[in-house]
């Protein structure tokens, strides 16, 4: 099968959209509740939700606090998001790879 | 479906833990059977895509969303075990950073979505993948059934757990028949995002896509490529 692109072009495209999604696109997704937070709601067990641990961090519920632009904050957290991940499953990759020889 | 903290009571958080801490070792030492150099960038691109479309939540009906868990796409990309690897860096990111899903549910949200939808979506695949005929446009199909099915029966594990340790009494007839047909519609938009994804990645790199490895010209070796690729 062919290949119709080389290994770098997929990683720095794939990036790229991956940014674009996180960055730009995720202004303009549905905020309702999703199918777990909706169901919580209906059988009335959404209150049992505890205050989360993490929700002082500087990017808690994908925003950036201290960025008052809701497109900005977002944007920014997507940006952060994307690139924690990747960076976080690189490292993760470099102990786990073996090498091909 | 990232599960806060306090909806399960802490003997079943503690199980679902050991359960995910289990999973994940295990998929660290079985995924280097499926990683090496040449297969590792996809790996990385794969928990980075996952989390961005994670970020998009799509209206499934009025006032309800639903996102792509990624199970099954991460599973027929990069293999089963890599897949696991690539869903949990994901859900630690969300947890630690973005406090979504919480961090004592994080075992159970692993198990959820790293486990189970990983491995449902898989197996899945791979049992439909012996029935369609062996050509490539055959992957992204098996794989989109895989992914329909992989996020009700997350669901329903949910429900299971939240019948066994739930910290709200909730009748586990409803619980199960809201949770499932709400996921049955999510599962929809899965299926689609996981049929463009891996539709797409097998017209450009087909050779580095697991869930292909079986077909006669799959993972070309440096001699096919050269027969292939003049």
């Amino acid at each position: 099968m062919k290949q119709r692109i080389s290994t770098r072009t997929l990683v720095l495209g794939g990036l790229a959209v991956c940014l674009l999604l996180a960055a730009i696109v995720s202004f303009w997704v549905s905020g309702h509740p999703d199918g777990l937070e909706h169901v919580a709601e209906t059988l009335g067990f959404a209150d049992s939700a505890g205050d989360h641990g993490s929700a002082g961090s500087p990017f808690a519920d994908y925003g950036t606090k201290g960025v008052d632009s809701g497109f900005l904050s977002g944007g920014l957290a997507g940006v952060v998001g994307v690139l924690l991940t990747g960076a976080l499953m690189w490292l993760l990759l470099r102990l786990v790879v073996r090498r091909r020889d | 479906m990232h599960v806060p903290d306090g909806f399960l009571d802490a003997p079943t958080s503690v199980t679902t833990g050991i359960v995910a801490v289990a999973g994940v070792a295990l998929a660290l030492r079985r995924s280097r059977g499926d990683l090496d150099d040449r297969v590792a960038p996809l790996a990385g691109l794969v928990a980075t895509f996952v989390f961005a479309a994670q970020m998009l939540n799509f209206p499934v009906a009025t006032g309800t969303s639903g996102h792509l868990l990624g199970g099954a796409l991460a599973a027929v990309l990069v293999g089963p075990w890599t897949a696991t690897l690539c869903i949990t860096v994901v859900l630690l990111v969300q947890a630690l950073v973005f406090a979504d899903g919480g961090l004592t549910a994080l075992g159970t949200n692993v198990t959820l979505m790293a486990l189970v939808g990983v491995w449902v979506g898989w197996l899945v695949f791979a049992l439909v993948r012996r029935v369609l005929p062996s050509r490539a446009r055959s992957v992204p199909v098996a794989a989109a059934i895989g992914a329909l099915l992989s996020v009700p029966v997350a669901a329903a594990v949910f429900a299971a757990l939240f019948v066994l340790g739930g910290t709200a009494p909730v009748p586990a007839g409803t619980l199960f028949g809201a949770m499932i047909t709400w996921h049955v519609v999510i599962g929809i938009g899965e299926a689609v995002i996981t049929y463009l994804v891996v539709s797409a990645v097998m017209s450009v790199r087909p050779d580095l896509v697991h869930g292909a490895q079986h077909l006669p010209t799959g993972r070309s070796t440096s001699a096919d490529r050269e027969s292939v690729t003049p």
